[in-house]
């Protein structure tokens, strides 16, 4: 009964958003005001509509009403209320139904918000965002619908999934469900795919409002970036979190001491944010300059296809992964469906390409909007290799039936030296002024930070001369962090002089003022950080591993690991446990006791590795059990890791949330925008 | 196919030869000597997991004869050799530097080039622009009240 209330209200919000992207559109073009506002109060109705069909797949889920095949295949009465919950998004039918809820969600908000500022763009708005809004919600209700029910016909042998009574069929309920994956079963994997998705959803907004300024001809008024800049730093930096969390989950679950294995998937959603970043920046050359504009538009349509492609690579498994949990019949609308919203969107921009025009020029080389471009194209640098990367094999099996393997090794290498120009690029850029930057001046800014950067870098290189290869990373990291560091002390230095403010004040005062400016600091700092936890992985990253009796150790670093005993027990949910406790010295001294375990699901017949992790700010001793004597032999064997410097990458994800709250919000006041404009002086006729 | 078979037999072959070559040295390969040669190998049944770290049986068998591989003397070239022989190119970590898979090293570079060059095309336009001696300026017509209008303002101003 109440499955069949959400299946209707899903179809009503799919029938009101194709009303609203017709209605919109129609009436856009007509100039038909009533018809507008009628699609805009239906585009602001799916939200709610769609409300309601996840409350009742949530209920369901937390009921375990198995007769429901999602919730049969998701929930299990093993799991914890909690888990139930998030099987929403545990599963294709779920997750694709919660995808068009955020979509809906964030389309309404802005419906609401920006109604009366963006008349003439938002009939457009509403078409192009409802149409992409009532294609997933089209997807809920024709091909992977989270409401359909099990039914078994008599005398056949599987189970029939389907939303109405097939013939003969009688309804059937299991009595138990599959439950969720137990990889997922973590808090990384709870957070993980809301804010993903979040990130993707979120950038069909300021998508929308550049095609819908493409469509109506307002191209050359930048209106829509003022507009759409929080929208696209809510959406980039939840897609931010969402790539750190499946970072962290990976680092805690699937056993390879890790945290970023260019596995199809964390590509797919690298890619969207690589792009996302390069606008969130070329966007500035737009606002202050009025340069750009073209490739403001390509980067947008580029970032929001990129995110239809990732929700289609993960969904569809079409590239095998570990993270395909799913297959489906989805995938061929799916991949019509981006590569229509791709090519449209592109010849869409080609038919208005005479329009947009550049505002400004430039006197020198060496300027910020050419560090800018720079740093536009390594980023696409970046995005093309990665791509490139992971649709390879695919290619290759396709052109001459070869399967091949395109591991983390080709990403390390292609991409690696790019990262570090980016890095470098980072340290200079926001040093430079627009227009045209003399050299002597910028040496006389930077000058200290270099000095700094050299001497710690010598300390350092000294410290670990068997990695001389880390030096020049840690060069640009320090250098970096020490260029930020020294603005933020200057900066300090002068409101206290000048203001007479105290320290602590001056440095409130100095963000408030300018907090675009230093929000875009505190998360360059953060993107240091987690450079270092990728320097770490790279160059310092050590690892061993031995097969025990009780009683003796493993050596690796300075770092001791004794074995003392094995246990098995059974687990709440489902699971076998066999755990080992250790006891972890560094030198004589025992700091820690770890008990590295793995886990085995037996109903999904699937283990899980669970590490014992000693973590510090400078490394974790990470402690896989890895396998132990069958036959009554009493060893274990384990593999430890020491990974260096890991902890700054979640360290520096939380600075990178909390510069982009900064440089997004400004508390109390309304935003102040400048933008700077060459005006041809001429003399006054007859002086 | 045939080819194949026959690097099988050849490998089979010199697994023998030299096995009891290798056991009178009585020298156990280390996990980690295992590993290190394992790390850059795939296995062709778990998608995206380098067989040093895979849990599944199937990996287990294969880091078992990379150990039987080690002890009987072959290097790694060999052993990754053989497991190509035997499973195809997809055992590799690393696509290799030739033939088709070579496009996959080649055309990120080609891209980084051709950016670097566009790169460049575009800031020298911006700079032409700007150099050109062209200050085409429009001349705006203002009425003499207006302009008068201003000059007050402008005055009043100081």
């Amino acid at each position: 009964m109440l499955a069949d209330i959400g299946l209707i209200a899903v179809g009503i919000a799919f029938l009101f958003s194709i009303y609203a992207t017709i209605a919109s559109f129609y009436g856009g073009r007509r100039e038909h005001p009533t018809l507008v506002e009628s699609a805009r109060n239906a585009a602001i109705l799916v939200f709610p509509l769609l409300t309601v069909s996840v409350v009742i797949l949530v209920y369901l889920l937390y009921t375990l009403d198995f007769s429901i095949a999602y919730v049969a295949d998701v929930s299990s009465q093993a799991m914890s209320p909690f888990l139930r919950v998030t099987a929403l998004w545990g599963g294709q039918q779920g997750s694709v139904l919660f995808w068009a809820w955020m979509m809906a969600g964030f389309v309404m908000v802005v419906l609401l918000r920006k109604w009366q500022r963006n008349r003439e763009l938002m009939p457009y708005v509403i078409a192009i965002s409802m149409l992409t809004t009532a294609f997933f919600i089209g997807l809920v209700v024709f091909i992977t619908n989270p409401f359909a029910r099990l039914w078994h016909i008599p005398g056949a042998q599987d189970l029939i999934t389907a939303i109405f009574k097939p013939a003969n069929a009688m309804p059937y309920t299991p009595d138990d469900g599959g439950g969720l994956n137990p990889l997922l079963r973590h808090f990384g994997m709870v957070g993980h795919p809301p804010t993903t998705y979040l990130g993707f959803t979120g950038f069909v907004i300021p998508y929308a409002f550049a095609v819908a300024a493409l469509i109506t001809g307002k191209v050359n008024d930048d209106e829509w970036i003022r507009t759409t800049r929080r929208w696209t730093l809510v959406a980039w930096i939840f897609l931010t979190i969402g790539l750190v969390l499946g970072g962290r989950w990976a680092y805690d679950v699937l056993g390879w001491g890790g945290f970023w294995g260019w596995d199809p998937v964390e590509n797919a959603m690298l890619m969207p944010w690589l792009t996302g970043t390069a606008f969130l920046h070329s966007v500035m050359m737009a606002e202050k300059r009025g340069m750009l504009k073209r490739w403001n538009k390509v980067l947008i349509i580029l970032t929001y296809s990129l995110s239809l492609f990732g929700t289609f690579i993960t969904r569809t498994g079409i590239i095998g992964s570990v993270h395909a949990f799913s297959k489906s019949a989805m995938g061929p609308v799916f991949f019509l469906f981006i590569g229509l919203t791709f090519l449209g969107s592109m010849s869409l921009l080609f038919s208005r390409w005479h329009l947009l025009k550049s505002e400004n020029d430039v006197e020198s080389f060496f300027s910020r909007e050419a560090a800018f471009l720079l740093q536009n194209m390594l980023f696409l640098a970046i995005t093309f290799a990665v791509f490139w990367g992971t649709v390879f094999p695919m290619i290759s099996e396709l052109v001459n039936g070869a399967k091949i393997t395109v591991g983390p090794p080709y990403f390390k290498m292609v991409t690696g030296p790019l990262f570090a120009a980016l890095v470098l690029l980072m340290s200079l850029a926001p040093f430079f002024a627009w227009r045209k930057q003399g050299i002597r001046n910028l040496l006389r800014t930077l000058l200290i930070p270099l000095i700094g950067s050299v001497v710690v870098t010598v300390i350092w290189g000294y410290m670990h001369r068997t990695h001389p290869s880390s030096i020049f990373a840690l060069w640009i990291a320090s250098f970096v962090t020490l260029a930020i560091l020294f603005e933020f002390y200057r900066g300090v230095r002068a409101r206290m002089t000048t203001r007479q403010e105290n320290p602590l004040l001056a440095l409130i005062n100095l963000i408030q003022r300018n907090h675009r400016r230093y929000g875009g600091y505190i998360i360059h700092l953060g993107v240091i950080m987690i450079a270092l936890g990728f320097i770490g992985e790279a160059y310092f990253k050590q690892e061993t591993q031995g097969t025990v009796s009780p009683g003796e150790s493993l050596t690796i670093g300075s770092y001791r690991l004794q074995f003392d005993n094995l246990r098995e027990y059974p687990g709440t949910d489902g699971r076998d446990i066999v755990e080992a406790s250790t006891r972890l010295y560094k030198g004589d001294e025992m700091i820690r006791i770890l008990q590295p375990r793995r886990d085995y699901f037996t109903v999904q017949k699937q283990p899980s590795t669970i590490p014992g992790v000693y973590s510090t700010p400078g490394k974790d001793v990470y402690v896989l059990l890895v396998g132990w004597g069958e036959n009554g032999s009493n060893t274990a064997t384990f593999k430890i890791y020491i990974n260096p410097l890991i902890n700054w990458v979640w360290i520096g994800a939380i600075f990178m949330v909390l510069g982009t709250l900064i440089a997004a919000f400004r508390p109390g006041k309304e935003e102040v925008s400048y933008s700077i404009k060459t005006v041809e002086l001429q003399p006054i006729p007859g002086n | 196919m045939k080819r194949n078979t026959l690097l099988i037999m050849i490998a089979f072959i010199s697994i023998f030869s030299v096995v009891t070559v290798v056991y009178a040295q009585g020298k156990v390969p280390s996990d980690d000597e295992v590993n290190a040669i394992a790390k850059k190998l795939y296995c062709p049944v778990c998608p995206n997991t380098p067989l040093d770290v895979c849990e599944t049986k199937a990996c287990e068998d294969w880091r078992a004869q990379i150990r039987d591989q080690l002890s009987a003397g072959w290097n790694e070239q060999q052993i990754i050799d053989y497991f190509v022989a035997q499973y195809g190119e997809r055992v590799l970590a690393e696509p290799q530097r030739k033939g088709f898979s070579s496009l996959v090293w080649m055309l990120p570079m080609l891209g980084v080039v051709l950016g670097v060059v566009l790169v460049w095309q575009v800031l020298k336009n911006w700079r032409s622009v700007r150099q050109s001696p062209i200050p085409k300026v429009s001349t705006v017509q203002v009425s003499p009240e207006t302009m008068e209008r201003i000059e007050k303002e402008l005055r009043e101003m100081k």
